[in-house]
């Protein structure tokens, strides 16, 4: 559905992608997982044809992206901060100027406005919505002419976690109905959550790809045991026969209050790969 | 052909909302009427306000609102989502040209009831295609534009041009003779007369070179900026 090939650009000074490769499966969520800066925005841009790019190539529905034609863009949705909304219009006047546009009957428009929870807010302007709201409007346009691939650029960044997850639900709903979402976002746990695979993209390259718990599974001698002692500090042991020692000896001691283990997440990975944390801004 | 009504439609939901475009076509109207009816001064000709605002209308509105309205969607980011929905340029600026024209001679009809009724043809004739070369020079200014802000003050040095110059020539030579070079001031002299024998051959050239200006213009700055 979503393949590429290669993919290099560099604006005049600067490479901000180079040799992007993956390949998208039908009806799967993707989710691009890196820090402010990576190069995110910039491969959305190229994917939907927004953007050109120096070398590689990419595909979207069987078709160049170079040569997208009006039928192809018409079962593309896609999500930026870089797309505004009319903000004198009412939210309800948004979405007909873009049900007109795809020949989208009138109803879906109150169908598409309850299933983002905008039904109440339909006859309000833009310009009064919450940025929540905002962004769960941007959400209605995209999901109201029922696109095949979906591109959302970080759909829940700067949400409360409560909106967050009604966009979760929503986005795993369309997933349901066969759609291939391509996201990107710079919260790990969102992307584990959410996505079939996830790639790991720092400084325009991608580090690791796959899907996320195997990920962290290839990451396992990051898995560590803590052990809390009643003396109020922690030890943190890894895997291996002296910790087992160790451990009992401190059990036979009676010193210990409790035991947890600490697995390796995307987080925790990514740090490890690129000496950089996901959310280094936040 | 749809796309055209699309932004068309959308572009008439937002006039009532949209403050700047509103009181630009109220404005001269208005004034119009208010001083043809109520400020009747001895000694002044027919129709003399309709005259001198309707120069000024035709020259300034659909100049400014052409511009403020490509330049704010380029500004909030609208356009980018519409040409994304696979709208083209060219239907884009039909739609918003298609708008302009109407609610500028919305306010055109509203000034001509106070002309005679045999020369409301002629004068709405004259207004509409004055209009569709200062759309023509909105649209540059606003393609050129990189926001509201830049495009509506390069949009006000170009009207002050167009509007002003015809007024302050009838009072001043030297604008006069500056005034014959825009195709206002001939706009201005049509409605004096009421009748297409006021045209000059030079005349008629100015207005022909201002109009290919405006269009050849236009094109330029398209193919440079185009609407990103
Ligand atoms: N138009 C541009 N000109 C020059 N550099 C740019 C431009 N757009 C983005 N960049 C640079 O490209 C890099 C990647 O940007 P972006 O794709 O927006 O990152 P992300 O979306 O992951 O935060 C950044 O370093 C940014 O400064
Ligand atoms: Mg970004």
């Amino acid at each position: 559905m979503i393949q590429c090939n290669g993919i290099t650009k560099s604006y005049t000074d600067k490479k901000v992608l180079s040799g992007i490769s993956f390949d998208i499966p039908d009806g799967q969520i993707f989710g691009l997982l890196g820090p402010s800066g990576a190069g995110k925005t910039t491969l959305i841009k190229i994917l939907t044809g927004q953007l050109t790019f120096d070398e590689g190539s990419a595909m979207i529905l069987q078709k160049n992206v170079k040569h997208l034609s009006g039928s192809d863009r018409k079962k593309i949705g896609i999500m930026m901060d870089q797309f505004g909304v009319y903000e004198r219009l009412s939210c309800y006047d948004n979405l007909k100027v873009f049900a007109d546009i795809y020949s989208v009957p009138k109803s879906r428009i109150m169908e598409t406005l309850k299933l983002v929870g905008l039904e109440d807010s339909a006859r309000k302007p833009a310009s009064s919505l919450s940025k929540g709201m905002l962004v769960r409007l941007q959400l209605a346009r995209v999901f109201m002419i029922s696109p095949d691939v979906i591109f959302l650029d970080e759909p829940t960044t700067g949400l409360d976690p409560m909106t967050q997850k009604q966009i979760h639900r929503i986005i795993l709903d369309k997933k349901k109905h066969g759609c291939t979402i391509f996201l990107t976002t710079h919260n790990m746990e969102e992307a584990a959550k959410l996505c079939d695979t996830v790639a790991l993209l720092n400084e325009g390259v991608i580090v690791d790809s796959g899907a996320p718990d195997e990920i962290c599974r290839r990451f396992n001698h990051q898995k560590k045991i803590v052990l809390h002692l009643k003396s109020g500090d922690d030890v943190e042991l890894p895997h291996s026969k002296e910790s087992a020692e160790k451990i009992s000896k401190l059990l036979e001691e009676e010193s210990v209050e409790a035991i947890h283990s600490s697995e390796p997440t995307l987080e925790t990975v990514f740090l490890e790969l690129t000496g950089r944390k996901l959310e280094e801004d936040n | 052909m749809n796309n055209i009504f699309v932004v068309f439609k959308k572009q008439i939901k937002d006039t009532f909302t949209n403050k700047s475009v509103l009181l630009q076509v109220i404005l001269y109207p208005v004034m119009t009427l208010i001083m043809e009816n109520l400020i009747r001064t001895e000694g002044i000709p027919d129709h003399f306000y309709t005259k001198m605002f309707s120069a000024m209308y035709v020259g300034m509105t659909p100049l400014i609102s052409m511009a403020s309205i490509i330049a704010e969607e380029k500004e909030k980011n609208t356009l980018r989502v519409l040409m994304m929905s696979n709208v083209k340029p060219w239907q884009y600026l039909t739609g918003i040209g298609l708008y302009v024209w109407m609610i500028f001679m919305i306010g055109a009809g509203m000034m001509s009831i106070t002309l005679n009724p045999a020369n409301i043809p002629f004068y709405l004739l004259v207004m509409g295609l004055g209009a569709i070369v200062s759309i023509a020079a909105g649209a540059c200014v606003g393609i050129n534009g990189k926001n509201q802000m830049s495009a509506t003050s390069q949009g006000t040095v170009i009207m002050l041009l167009l509007s002003f110059l015809p007024m302050l020539g009838m009072f001043n030579d030297g604008f006069a003779k500056a005034a014959r070079f825009v195709y206002t001031q001939h706009v201005r002299e049509l409605l004096d007369e009421m009748s297409f024998s006021a045209l000059k051959l030079d005349g008629a050239i100015i207005v022909a070179v201002n109009a290919l200006l405006a269009v050849t213009l236009f094109i330029i700055a398209y193919r440079k900026k185009g609407l990103e």
